[in-house]
């Protein structure tokens, strides 16, 4: 392999998971190159060695052989059962991001990538993050479908208006990569390319020290909260007009029709949105909208200091009895 | 090719029975409309191919200073859709088949011969449709028309675009309709299932993914007009609609669509292997069976082109073991080809010389595709140049071969004239040649991650594009050479023997070219299929 | 074209027998109905799918369509597969005069059908339930109700949104699915209208009726789509307003 390193022929390996996509690849080359080489060689062969040597010659006649036909129907099959059984193996590799991944979030839109670091950088286009550091992108779309493709970390996954995808690396080589727009986008879909700069953890550190902080996630999500009056109704005590912020990180939430939903980004999303869609049991709907009042970008801060919130309650203590009342229903 | 012996030319023949411009437009004889088709097709060939040119033109260098991005994507979107729509779906069956299907199976004409130039009529509105669109300013939405671009964001013409596409399907719908009932009632006395030939077989399976997976991509391609045209809202995530069924329901029929170009060639390749190496094929009912398992499997593996789509993990399991299925009865049909020209007596001929490109392509082209249908690679590969190279290599490598070994060996039986031997297989070994350099670049170029659709690229791609562009160059002229010598043959060839492969098959027991109603007595089937003996060759002789 | 069949009337020179050229029509006619199945089949799924995304505002918005003209009209269809299959018979027993009555029943009985349906398209264009700019969801009371028994709340500007734009998909999909029945229907009157001729001619009998027959199983299909179309369309869910 190091013979490509030179040639432009391979890319760069960055991440974790570049080598597992790298080694079932290698190993599909190898069978296809196998058995192409394989069919040409023969089928050159006969065609010289029964080269037709007299205008009325014939070929010799021959039965089907049931068990050759068997025979090559058999070995196909098992080789590509193992190529698929792989597959979805590194695949699922791939696609788990590590439970202790940092979350970064990214919005493509006609024809820019826009990232948000947890710390609060923003960046249009240039991605920096820490080598050795699992990094999980949320991402959504503002427009059409996009697609985020990192040819040196072996990852892709196509980004959509409307909703949530993720995928997630670790970056393992301190250099610059391509991030690429896969999903044709329109006019300028060729120019929404980004770079991807991977640097050692102190220099992140430094780089992060040397820009202007920015806001964190977090940090521009609680003054949505604050500024978007959010808090007049979400106080978190008992006589609170809102529910309980608590327990949403992936959390159960009791609805007033009985059922209960899994408190994801979707659930958060839309209870931005569409607050009247789910209505928490015991609370009246009283929330209005936030369709058009926020962007994108806000509406991932939000969801990120939404998920926050519930630490800060519960390592206060002030657990007010109507969060205990669905603390109590999230565990029955 | 021998030469042409006493025994030959027909003075009466389906070519002489008129040759007013009338007696072509208003015929219902099933070989003048293969021969309509084959024109048509040949012009939105030419036409695609410029389009082609174009795009290896731009990509010879990375900044994309050769045209405007909006012009680029309007390029690879009319070669898309002129390729696919309008050449490669019809290319083998609306010509060759309709040609030869009637004359394999000893029928004077295919079943309902008015809705067979209905089709072509048909046909020719779509085209005028998709032209409209090419003049008026093009297209940028990529040949699969993926919402929500094409629906909301879109600023070209995607509607006379898509009206083109949705006229065209029915002209593939009831081409396909008419082969079904052809193949099941117009057969010879004693031609029973196991005696026909696999270009039959072939074409039936088809003509099965004509019936039942045209309307589906219809009615979809309706759904975007009108939401474009009456803002409905089913693909638009804005009011509760989803792109993404969209793309389920898009591939519904596309991914089997690519089967619709590629069993035809294969039935082809069959017949060819099979006459060349005057040899009965290998594992013939095995042959016969794969095809229809092609068919059939194809209808149930759409979802591998949306692995990264968000689709979900288990969609995506299923969908990749259906894919790998489709790959056995594939690979069934290589090694049998194989095994026919084993103790076979083979003949250098250019069908030949094609059928053994075929071989070599598809085998490259389908063992890439298990590898796209592999979830663990596809996540790297999919929507790069990998892609673009594996598909090129089964549609063109595989299609567009096999159409050619078709063409030249149907020849004398459509023209009934002579090729330049020479020069027809210095054009097979060009187009060869050419071939493998425009497109074995292109799967180094995917997996080192260039995108496809991209306009300019970074700097480190150009060497693979440049020389994929100088193949491309050297496939043009592969093309070209054909084009020119088989309309010098057309009219100034010489006339050639009524069986000068010494094939057997039914179209080879009447005249080249044969007369309007194919046979002057419908012949009854006794013996085997590919029935080939010495025996057999002293009473056709 | 010269042909040693001539002398047969209605015998396409391709064929050998009208036994062949019967059971090619009739084959032909089964794979363009297998066609007409996969056409609407997309539509259908896009249907379901949605309804099953949206069942609320579904089953409130369906409670728009007017049972009483759908109920009509399906029993004008049943009524008009009878007369068409009364017409095939005739043709097969050769009954000029018959295959005639029973083709301009089937004619009035298409026509009373589209007619019903443009005045249910018309009621859909002055309630302004025809998708687009002037598609505006007017909800009644007891709807009101219906949709607040369900947790949605339209007096919330998202929850309305939400409410009136799966409404509008709703008709959208109403309206491509009818529509496109009703362009069935259109066509199957046309066709009715292109074979009255040779039928009072007398050019139908044992061996020639494939025509009438094929047109018969065409006109059978598209009644058969509205027999999927009105229970999906008009009666699922249609008690939840009600409830």
């Amino acid at each position: 392999m190091e013979l490509f390193k030179h040639l432009p022929l391979f890319p760069e390996s960055a991440s974790t998971v570049a080598g597992k996509v790298d080694a079932i690849y290698f190993f599909g080359i190898f069978l296809s190159a196998f058995f192409s080489l394989l069919i040409a060689v023969l089928v050159v062969a006969f065609a010289v060695k029964f080269r037709r040597r007299h205008p009325d010659a014939y070929g010799v006649p021959e039965k089907t052989s049931t068990p050759l036909e068997l025979t090559w129907s058999i070995i196909p099959l098992l080789i590509s059962l193992f190529l698929f059984g792989w597959g979805v193996k590194v695949f699922i590799e791939v696609n788990q991001a590590p439970s202790n991944a940092i979350e970064y979030t990214a919005v493509g839109k006609q024809w820019m990538w826009k990232f948000k670091h947890p710390e609060g950088n923003r960046e249009i286009n240039d991605l920096h993050v820490p080598m050795g550091t699992p990094i999980r992108m949320k991402m959504t779309s503002e427009d059409v479908i996009h697609s985020f493709f990192i040819p040196a970390f072996r990852i892709k996954r196509d980004v959509l208006p409307g909703r949530y995808s993720e995928v997630w690396f670790e970056a393992t080589k301190p250099g610059v990569y391509h991030l690429f727009c896969a999903e044709f986008c329109g006019a300028e879909h060729s120019r929404m390319i980004g770079s991807v700069h991977v640097m050692e953890p102190a220099a992140y550190e430094a780089w992060l020290q040397g820009k202007e902080p920015g806001q964190t996630a977090v940090a521009s999500g609680e003054e949505l909260f604050k500024s978007l009056a959010c808090i007049t109704c979400h106080r978190g005590d008992a006589g609170s007009r809102g529910p309980i912020l608590a327990n949403l990180d992936g959390g159960e939430v009791e609805l007033a029709n009985g059922q209960v939903v899994k408190s994801d980004d979707a659930y958060l999303r839309e209870s931005i949105l569409n607050p009247r869609a789910k209505i928490v049991k015991g609370y009246e709907p009283l929330m209005p909208s936030y369709q058009g009042q926020v962007t994108e970008e806000q509406i991932l801060s939000l969801i990120r200091y939404l998920k926050e919130i519930n630490q800060k309650v519960a390592d206060a203590g002030d657990a007010t009895p109507a969060a205990e009342t669905q603390t109590a229903a999230n565990e029955g | 090719m021998s030469e042409a012996t006493s025994t030959g030319y027909p003075e009466e023949n389906y070519l002489t029975q008129g040759s007013t411009l009338k007696s072509w437009l208003l015929t219902t004889d099933h070989k003048r409309i293969g021969v309509l088709y084959l024109l048509t097709i040949s012009v939105f060939f030419l036409l695609g191919g410029l389009f082609a040119a174009g795009i290896r033109l731009e990509l010879a260098t990375p900044q994309g200073d050769l045209v405007q991005p909006e012009t680029y994507n309007r390029m690879f979107t009319m070669h898309g859709i002129l390729m696919i729509f309008f050449f490669l779906i019809p290319s083998i069956p609306a010509t060759l088949g309709n040609f030869l299907i009637p004359l394999q199976i000893g029928a004077k004409d295919v079943a309902f011969p008015r809705l067979n130039l209905a089709s072509w009529y048909i046909f020719v509105i779509g085209g005028c449709f998709t032209l409209w669109a090419l003049v008026s300013g093009g297209v940028d939405t990529g040949w699969t028309f993926y919402t929500p671009f094409s629906t909301l964001f879109s600023n070209s013409h995607v509607l006379p675009a898509a009206l083109g596409v949705f006229i065209t399907g029915f002209s593939s719908i009831l081409t396909g309709l008419n082969f079904i009932v052809t193949i099941h009632r117009m057969r010879a006395p004693g031609l029973t299932w196991f005696k026909l030939p696999l270009f039959i077989w072939s074409h039936y399976a088809t003509s099965l993914i004509q019936v039942l997976g045209t309307p589906v991509v219809a009615i979809t391609i309706v759904l975007v007009a009108f939401e474009r045209v009456f803002h409905l809202g089913i693909f638009d995530p804005s009011v509760g609609g989803d792109p993404v069924l969209f793309q389920h329901l898009f591939w519904f029929y596309s991914h089997p669509a690519v089967y619709i170009m590629i069993l035809p060639g294969m039935g082809v390749i069959s017949e060819v292997v099979a006459t060349f190496s005057r040899k009965r094929i290998f594992g013939y009912k095995f042959m016969a069976f794969a095809v229809l398992a092609i068919a059939v499997l194809g209808f149930f593996v759409w979802g591998h082109h949306m692995f990264v789509s968000t689709q979900s993990v288990y969609a995506g399991t299923v969908f990749s073991v259906l894919t790998m299925l489709v790959a056995i009865p594939s690979a069934v049909k290589v090694f049998n080809w194989t095994a026919t020209m084993y103790n076979g007596a083979v003949s250098w001929d250019t069908p030949m010389l094609y059928a053994i490109g075929f071989i070599g392509l598809f085998t490259i082209g389908g063992l890439t595709g298990v590898m796209l249908g592999t979830m663990g690679i596809d996540i790297h590969v999919h929507d790069t140049y990998f892609v673009v190279a594996h598909f090129h290599y089964v549609m063109v490598g595989g299609a567009i071969m096999a159409f050619l070994a078709g063409i030249h060996y149907w020849w004398p039986k459509i023209a009934g004239k002579t090729y330049p031997v020479f020069w027809s297989k210095l054009a097979a070994l060009i187009v060869f040649i050419g071939f493998n350099l425009t497109f074995f670049p292109q799967f180094l170029l995917g997996y080192m991650g260039m995108p496809r659709r991209y306009h300019a690229y970074p700097e480190e791609f150009q060497v693979l594009n440049v020389l994929s562009s100088a193949g491309a160059t050297v496939l043009g002229v592969g093309y070209l050479l054909p084009v020119i010598y088989l309309t010098y043959s057309f009219f100034f060839g010489a006339r050639c023997a009524q069986n000068p492969w010494g094939a057997v098959g039914l179209e080879w027991e009447t005249t080249s070219p044969p007369p309007t109603l194919n046979f002057d007595e419908i012949p009854t089937v006794t013996g085997e299929v590919y029935d080939y003996s010495p025996k057999k060759e002293a009473q056709v002789v | 074209m010269s042909s040693s069949h001539a002398h047969a009337p209605g015998l396409a020179h391709h064929f050998d027998s009208y036994e062949q050229q019967r059971q090619s029509a009739s084959l032909g006619m089964w794979l363009f109905v297998a066609q007409e199945i996969m056409f609407f089949g997309g539509l259908f799924t896009a249907y379901l799918i949605y309804r099953l995304m949206n069942p609320v505002v579904f089953a409130v918005a369906s409670s728009e369509l007017e049972i009483k003209w759908g109920a009509l009209n399906t029993g004008v269809l049943i009524l008009s597969s009878l007369t068409m299959a009364l017409a095939v018979r005739m043709a097969q027993l050769g009954k000029r005069k018959a295959i005639v009555g029973f083709l301009c029943l089937t004619l009035l009985l298409g026509l009373t059908f589209v007619g019903v349906k443009a005045i249910e398209y018309t009621n859909k264009w002055h309630h302004h339930l025809v998708p687009g700019e002037h598609f505006s969801f007017h909800l009644s009371p007891t709807e009101i109700g219906a949709l607040q028994s369900h947790g949605i709340d339209v007096s919330d500007p998202a929850q309305a949104y939400y409410v009136q734009s799966r409404a509008e998909m709703f008709f959208s999909l109403y309206f491509a699915m009818t529509g496109l029945h009703a362009l069935h229907m259109l066509i199957g009157i046309g066709l009715i209208l292109y074979i009255l001729r040779p039928a009072w001619k007398g050019r139908f009998n044992l061996d020639n009726h494939n025509f009438v027959e094929g047109f018969g199983l065409y006109w059978h299909f598209v009644d058969i789509v509205w027999i999927f179309l009105f229970p999906l369309l008009y009666l699922l869910g249609r008690h939840l307003p009600h409830a």
